[in-house]
């Protein structure tokens, strides 16, 4: 890699210069923009952190106003990843190694196809379609395990609660994550999977013991960009949950995730508010950072599976 | 029974001993078939429940078989395909169950008279009312919306696949792991987990600042969508290229091909299948952004081809106010109408785009051998 070429014309010379340096140049546009949207945040976020507590809205400063729906976008974002990974996994396997090769491509547009559908929509199919069918196993939750703080009653009648939310989320993170996870199941090596085949592994012994290993970083940074689409949503949020105060129960109408609160109030806020909002936004900004900084160093301990070198 | 079966049992060689017959996996789905609506019948047939009985009594049965004539290992092998296979059946119920929601309220609003070819410029909710006390047709249309979005998602295409790109190509042939590659990895998966409305309030402050206070044109939100874009694109295009064998490189190297060359001739083409379907999921998850585009290109009723100025509509958020906020508040029938008429729009303009990619992808795609 790091050898140069005995003979070498101008032209040659300068196109590499002129690529690496664009290169250069496009990777050092991103730091810049990230700079500026943390640079803006913290600095439209300062007079919210610095005001009077009985400014902020619920008169009881800025940090008892945030921490309920911190708390709430992390109940969506798991809901959503425990329903999401578990799943995505499964019908990535289901393409890359289980599904008629005739039929594989065609079954990962249709996955494909759930990532293509928008989040206004989904947030529209949530609250008109998917919260009335799932009222009624609410009430069942309620009655049969309702001795749970989860499940608490009495159901929300609307079924627009956070479970319902975190539903609609895990729908949205599926194919991302499924779509990452088959990348790389199919980038196992051949000769791996055909050795565990040829010593007499079972299919699902040869994926437990072959793919599995070689795809984990892959799974954890394709579940880390999962989280993040589902910290971040807003929409599908804000047209289903029908929010309110921070409750244990998830099928009660309550809770609020960071994103909803910004865009429901947003357009209609002035002066502090604004500011609060953003600072809000900069929280988010944190959690995420957290997030990410986790899965980073996950996937740096497993770096010598990955299919880099 | 026994002269049923011994005939089968006859045929059976030692190798093939110890094995469920081939049709074992019928006999169980027809049983579990039977059965699940035999148990659904006791409280309440329909047909979502019969079929998640019926899958849960196949899996039970299909393994608990295994487990009796082919041992343990082979039943767990049935067990994991079982729930793989149930996995994509589950992942499947939400995507037919959005697109059969879209398509039957999607429709009627489609096939309203100028839909896709006009604007909702002078369309008032007394055109509203009189549409549902009176029968007249609903009037008014997406072609504003469709043209924003098109525009708005071009230009942002424009901007985030070169500097996407090449900042992949940065992070995987130059940057060699060093200090600033790092760093550019590190704050890419940071910016992935940007929400969107940030990213829409961030071009938006900074376009108040340069251009000035106010500034809310089609461009601004085209800048909010790279913010969200780019970083899909750089991991996407990242992940491609780094499966591109080494052993390739060092051939044209060894042929003496300039490192640019060997990049746009060699790797480029090498990964391009995977670059385009990671560009497409990146088209994809900007299009039906709905926040950013509120905050950054305000709303218009009205045509505006002009990505650089005036308020800009955008299907996502024609489909966003035309819910929330009906044209006739009294009878916000037509405004649902046109929203889900203009998410059909949407939805099918995102799967052309996909077919296109996925085209695209298949006619340049490397053999691999599988």
């Amino acid at each position: 890699m790091t050898a140069t070429p005995v003979t070498s014309t101008g032209a040659g010379r300068a196109g590499d210069k002129i690529f690496s340096g664009a290169a250069l140049a496009a990777g050092c546009l991103i730091l810049a923009v990230l700079f500026g949207v943390a640079l803006f945040l913290v600095v439209q976020a300062i007079p919210a952190l610095t005001a009077p507590a009985a400014e902020i809205q619920g008169g009881e400063g800025f940090f008892a106003y945030i921490w309920p729906i911190v708390i709430g976008t992390l109940i969506a974002a798991v809901i959503a990843l425990v329903i999401a990974t578990p799943i995505a996994i499964g019908v990535a396997l289901f393409i890359s190694h289980f599904a008629p090769r005739g039929l594989a491509a065609g079954l990962g547009y249709m996955v494909d196809l759930l990532a293509a559908i928008p989040s206004v929509v989904y947030g529209a199919w949530g609250a008109a379609f998917l919260a009335k069918e799932i009222s009624p196993a609410y009430n069942w939750l309620a009655a049969n395990m309702g001795w749970l703080p989860i499940f608490q009653g009495p159901a929300s009648a609307t079924g627009k609660t956070i479970l319902t939310a975190g539903i609609v989320l895990s729908v949205m993170v599926l194919p991302i994550i499924t779509s990452l996870s088959r990348e790389i199941f199919l980038q196992t090596p051949k000769l791996h999977e055909e050795a565990a085949l040829a010593l007499g592994a079972t299919r699902w012994e040869m994926i437990k013991m072959s793919v599995l290993p070689f795809a984990r970083p892959g799974i954890i940074s394709a579940v880390m960009l999962g989280l993040g689409r589902a910290l971040g949503e807003t929409m599908a949020v804000a047209l289903v949950l029908s929010s309110g105060a921070l409750t244990a129960s998830l099928i009660q109408s309550g809770n609020q995730t960071i994103a909803a609160e910004i865009a429901l109030n947003f357009p209609e806020a002035s002066g502090l508010k604004v500011s609060t909002l953003i600072a809000a936004g900069l929280v988010l900004f944190v959690i995420t950072l957290a997030v990410n900084m986790i899965a980073r160093w996950i996937i740096t301990r497993h770096k010598e599976f990955s299919g880099a070198n | 029974m026994t002269s049923t079966l011994t005939p089968v049992r006859s045929k059976r060689s030692a190798l093939t001993k110890g094995q469920l017959p081939k049709y074992a996996p019928y006999v169980v789905l027809a049983a579990a078939l039977v059965a699940g609506a035999a148990i659904l019948a006791l409280v309440g047939f329909n047909a979502f429940g019969w079929g998640i009985v019926s899958a849960i009594l196949f899996a039970v049965g299909l393994v608990s078989w295994s487990a009796a004539v082919e041992g343990s290992r082979k039943a767990k092998d049935k067990l994991a395909t079982c729930l793989v296979v149930g996995s994509f059946l589950i992942a499947l119920l939400p995507l037919i169950s959005v697109i059969w929601t879209v398509l039957v309220n999607g429709i009627p609003g489609l096939l309203n008279p100028g839909f896709l070819t006009t604007s909702m410029n002078g369309v008032t909710g007394v055109y509203d009312n009189r549409a549902v006390e009176e029968g007249a047709p609903v009037i008014g249309g997406i072609y504003h919306a469709l043209l924003g979005t098109i525009q708005i998602t071009l230009l942002a295409t424009v901007i985030s696949v070169p500097v996407g790109l090449l900042t992949a190509i940065y992070l995987v042939e130059y940057g060699n792991d060093g200090r600033l590659a790092r760093a550019i990895t590190f704050f890419v998966d940071v910016m992935t987990g940007i929400p969107s409305i940030v990213a829409g309030l961030f071009a938006a402050a900074f376009f108040f600042a340069v251009v000035g206070p106010g500034t809310k044109t089609g461009a601004v939100a085209a800048v909010a969508l790279s913010v969200l874009m780019i970083p899909v694109v750089v991991r996407s295009s990242e992940e491609m290229l780094k499966i591109v064998p080494n052993e390739l490189r060092e051939a044209a190297y060894a042929l003496g091909v300039r490192k640019w060359r060997t990049i746009l001739k060699v790797v480029i083409p090498t990964a391009i299948s995977g670059i385009a379907s990671g560009v497409t999921l990146a088209i994809a998850r900007v299009i039906g952004e709905t926040a950013p585009i509120l905050v950054t290109a305000g709303f218009a009723t009205s045509i505006n081809s002009n990505v650089f100025s005036g308020w800009m509509a955008s299907l996502p958020t024609f489909i966003y106010t035309q819910i929330l906020n009906p044209t006739s508040p009294a009878n916000p029938d037509p405004s649902s109408q046109r929203a889900w008429g203009a998410a059909l729009v949407l939805i099918i303009l995102v799967m052309v785009l996909n077919l296109a990619a996925r085209l695209i992808a298949r006619i340049f795609a490397p053999k691999t051998g599988r």
